[in-house]
């Protein structure tokens, strides 16, 4: 009876040691809601233990009833005929019991139906979802269009829309993306029109939409006709009905359970949600960083599963006599594996707590604003939260999806000859790891998303706070690495800046992103290391690597590797 | 047409997960040792209640006898979608066997009252007797169907069944009211419901409310039993004063059943014999099979 949420220790630990006061007062609005509602909690404490049983149920349900699934709906998938999308058995049966469950609706606002939980516990049930099968996690996760609906459609709209959302009928597609508008957005074309009574309509076919059979899209499309950029496309919501052809669904190297539909509007009837030509730059930007929050927790919960099945293994296989846990060569590996998993849990719920500020912080600036009682303290805080949350969404996305790869990765690489084999689940979690890091932006759509922030040095506040704090014992040593990798970090600027070469630094933004990211993930780790023993090996494994990359690093800048790409026609042959 | 159905749920030690000291040297279990368990037969009772209240409407009241702990089930009884629970608890019902428990059943289903149907597991894993059902049933002289696996139709006053017989099913249909149990595979119950986990989490018994006012003198049960009421968080508590019971027919007093030992078997086989597969051997196979009565 596997809870996948009571037994893992460090999600655990996450769960406890994260301080949500500030964001749970905002997110049930002072505790306002609890006479008119029995499950709206009273007060912090009341609503850290609602989220702790809902969180054990996600992991019931995970451990012992989507888990055993995962296998056969691998094996099965989602399935194409007659225009119809049917999902692999084990998928309906999870849909169901989540659904049953009271779990689609987690961050649709109570009064539509919902849980009403702010972004950092969502995140965890999705990370636990994302453990137990990934290409669950593709449906569950796409909560989000019922909270992008309830964050910027009309009362109506959401009265029509989020109900059913929070009880797991509606299950809901983004599409966006078109044969010629995959990283570049702005290049969208599907058509939208009105007839003379104001009624719109969608014309145009998607491509790649996950969940494309869903009751409710919420779709990019072309209100302005002649435009050519962002600021001629609006988000509409429409439902899956008969005008929707579905063409296809792509056969797929994982996530199996998950539908990827091309889908063709034929004048399917839509509504327009929140203002014209704000659909790209203000929702569809809001959704996409939210899909890659959600990304990350699936990445975190597919390495989590990789490292779970690697040390299974390890310990049962044996050679030489003994179990292979017991070779130094191959618990460094499991090591290096939990350490990546751990680190990366930290950067992601610290990125998460930021998401949840930087959403409700926006919500009182807005309340504010309506009630003319401008908050100035209040807006500050947002627009703070807003500025870290730009360099992290993307960094997070980055890392924990790349490190996904690497644990499946080395984890088949335990399993041995056995893991590249289907008889063990290994094989199935590698193959989903390798989306992770493609979609919703790849990794280096998310260096350039970093490479703004980190260039102008967005973190130096938080990095320069760390710097005068006082850390225990050993960790002083640690201050003195991350401290180094900052004057690495600076130098490697500095000579990239000095350069002046476009096409250089657009290469060297990966590795100043990677210097960068560590310092702040380091300072992260270091303040988990002060309050708790255990993560003190966390944080020396993660720092004293992450300072032989930045050396690395920083050597590579300097040493003019890259110029060479400007001869890339005679190397390229 | 709704019906009103009352569940009999019991909490259980898991013995799915048994360690060490958990029997006494006596032969007896030590509970304490024991994580105690929602009878998953009985949650399988409940999922019926609770499909007929999907499809007909009606009441769902769950009910359960046992130490005041066994709230943990009520609890999650109402996380599932039961209307209301009943602890039915007192000191002088322990040690209770199946004939005392269907006394003190019987009576608190007649106390509830209103009831079209009676759901219950076939049998607990602690006791494994599957008699409480089938007693309870006769102290209410009410017909029963043991093992259902499934409701074919309710309707006109009269539930259709199928249930498990050795080999195959049988359909037999009773009038209401009637107790039905039902065995582990007849259905998936459901899980608990997140917003009712959260509306219920702080539902107390009579019992976890005196404990309040044991820890705080401030605080007088009456008026704790009042708020609770109203804010529909009382886990109404049946003890025996209230039921007004016989006590000799209540807990060791009233249970015949006395555990004379408790011996853990092993089985084992002492040699093999060979059997020609001849018209011979197979009679004298058969015959040798007869006499053990383990054919005929």
């Amino acid at each position: 009876m596997p809870n996948f949420f009571t037994d893992n220790h460090d999600l655990l630990n996450k769960f406890e040691t994260l301080d949500l006061r500030e964001i749970v007062a905002l997110c049930e609005n002072q505790y306002s809601q609890a006479d008119e509602f029995p499950d709206a909690p009273h007060n912090y404490e009341d609503a850290m233990e609602n989220y702790r049983k809902i969180l054990e149920i996600t992991g019931d349900i995970a451990g012992n009833y989507i888990a055993p699934r995962a296998a056969s709906v691998d094996e099965e998938g989602a399935v194409f005929q007659d225009g119809k999308v049917t999902y692999a058995k084990g998928t309906r049966e999870a849909l169901d019991m989540l659904s049953k469950a009271e779990l689609m609706g987690m961050i649709i606002p109570r009064e539509y139906g919902g849980l009403n939980f702010p972004n950092t516990i969502y995140m965890m049930a999705t990370e636990i979802i994302s453990r137990a099968d990934a290409s669950m996690m593709n449906i569950f996760g796409l909560q989000d269009i019922g909270k992008t609906i309830a964050q910027f459609a009309n009362a109506t709209q959401k009265q029509e829309f989020l109900p059913d959302f929070a009880t797991g009928k509606y299950t809901g597609a983004m599409a966006l993306t078109e044969p010629d508008a995959g990283s570049d957005l702005q290049a969208v074309k599907l058509h939208a029109y009105q007839d003379e009574k104001g009624n719109w309509f969608l014309r145009g076919v998607k491509r790649f939409i996950t969940n494309g059979n869903g009751e409710v899209l919420l779709v990019l499309a072309r209100t302005e006709a002649g435009s050519k950029d962002a600021r001629g496309l609006s988000m509409l919501a429409c439902y899956g009905d008969e005008t929707i052809k579905i063409r296809r669904i792509e056969h797929k190297l994982g996530i199996h359970g998950s539908p990827t539909c091309e889908l063709q509007f034929n004048d399917t009837p839509a509504q327009l949600i929140g203002e014209r030509r704000f659909g790209l730059l203000k929702y569809v930007i809001y959704l996409m960083n939210r899909a890659r929050v959600g990304v990350s927790a699936q990445s975190i919960g597919i390495m989590q599963a990789a490292y779970e099945e690697a040390l299974k293994y390890a310990k049962a296989r044996e050679q030489f006599g003994k179990a292979i846990y017991n070779l130094p060569v191959i618990s460094n590996m499991l090591i290096d594996m939990k350490v990546t998993i751990e680190a990366y849990r930290t950067l992601f719920y610290n990125a998460c707590l930021w998401l949840d500020r930087k959403e409700f912080y926006e919500l009182e600036v807005e309340k504010a604003k309506l009630a003319k009682k401008p908050n100035p303290e209040m807006n500050e805080k947002f627009k703070e939260a807003n500025r870290v949350l730009t360099v992290l969404t993307p960094i997070s996305k980055y890392l924990l999806s790349e490190a996904s790869n690497k644990v499946t990765y080395d984890s088949m690489q335990i399993h041995g000859g056995t893991g590249y084999m289907k008889e063990f689940s290994i094989e199935r979690l590698y193959r989903d790891a390798r989306i992770t890091n493609i979609y919703e932006g790849t990794s280096q759509m998310q260096i350039v998303g970093a490479a703004g922030s980190v260039i102008n040095d967005a973190l130096a506040n938080y990095f320069n706070m760390w710097e005068m704090k006082q850390y225990k014992g050993t960790l002083t040593n640690l201050v003195e690495s991350l401290k180094e990798i900052r004057v690495l970090f600076e130098e490697s600027l500095r000579y990239v800046k000095e350069k002046k070469d476009v096409s250089y630094q657009d290469i060297a933004s990966k590795d100043l992103v990677d210097m960068y990211s560590s310092i702040y993930v380091g300072y992260l780790l270091l303040d988990e290391a002060n309050e708790d023993q255990r993560k003190i090996f966390i944080a020396r494994r993660y720092v004293l690597d992450a300072l032989a990359k930045a050396r690395k690093a920083q050597e590579t800048i300097k040493s003019e590797l890259y110029s060479d790409v400007i001869h890339s026609e005679s190397i390229l042959l | 047409m709704s019906y009103n159905s009352i569940v009999l749920v019991k909490q259980v030690p898991d013995t799915a997960n048994i360690s060490g000291q958990v029997m006494k040297d006596d032969g007896t279990v030590n509970r304490a040792k024991l994580p105690a368990i929602f009878n998953f037969e009985d949650r399988v009772a409940l999922e019926f209640a609770l499909q007929i209240k999907d499809r007909f409407g009606g009441k769902v009241t769950a009910i359960t006898m046992g130490p005041p702990r066994a709230s943990d089930i009520l609890r999650e009884c109402l996380y599932m979608g039961a209307d209301d629970a009943y602890l039915i608890s007192d000191r002088k019902f322990a040690g209770a066997d199946t004939l005392a428990t269907s006394y003190v059943l019987s009576e608190a289903i007649k106390k509830i009252g209103n009831y079209d149907l009676i759901f219950g597991g076939r049998q607990a894993i602690d006791g494994d007797t599957a008699q409480v059902g089938p007693q309870t049933a006769e102290k209410l002289h009410i017909p029963q169907i043991t093992y259902a696996q499934e409701i074919i139709s309710l309707e006109n006053g009269k539930v259709r069944i199928r249930r498990k017989i050795e080999g195959g099913y049988e359909i037999l249909e009773s009038p209401l009211p009637a107790l039905i149990t039902v065995i582990k595979d007849a259905a998936d119950p459901r899980p608990f419901k997140a917003r009712r986990v959260m509306a219920y989490k702080n539902a107390k018994t009579l019992m976890e409310l005196e404990k309040l006012t044991e820890s705080n003198s401030l605080l007088y049960i009456d008026q704790l039993v009042n708020e609770y009421t109203t804010k529909n968080l009382y886990i109404r508590t049946l003890t025996m004063d209230e039921l007004q019971l016989d006590a000799a027919r209540c807990g060791v007093h009233g249970s015949p059943t006395k555990v004379h030992k408790v011996e853990s078997v092993v089985l084992s086989s002492s040699g093999h014999q060979a059997i020609p597969p001849t018209k011979e051997g197979m009679s004298k196979l058969i015959d040798e099979l007869m006499h053990d009565h383990i054919l005929g």
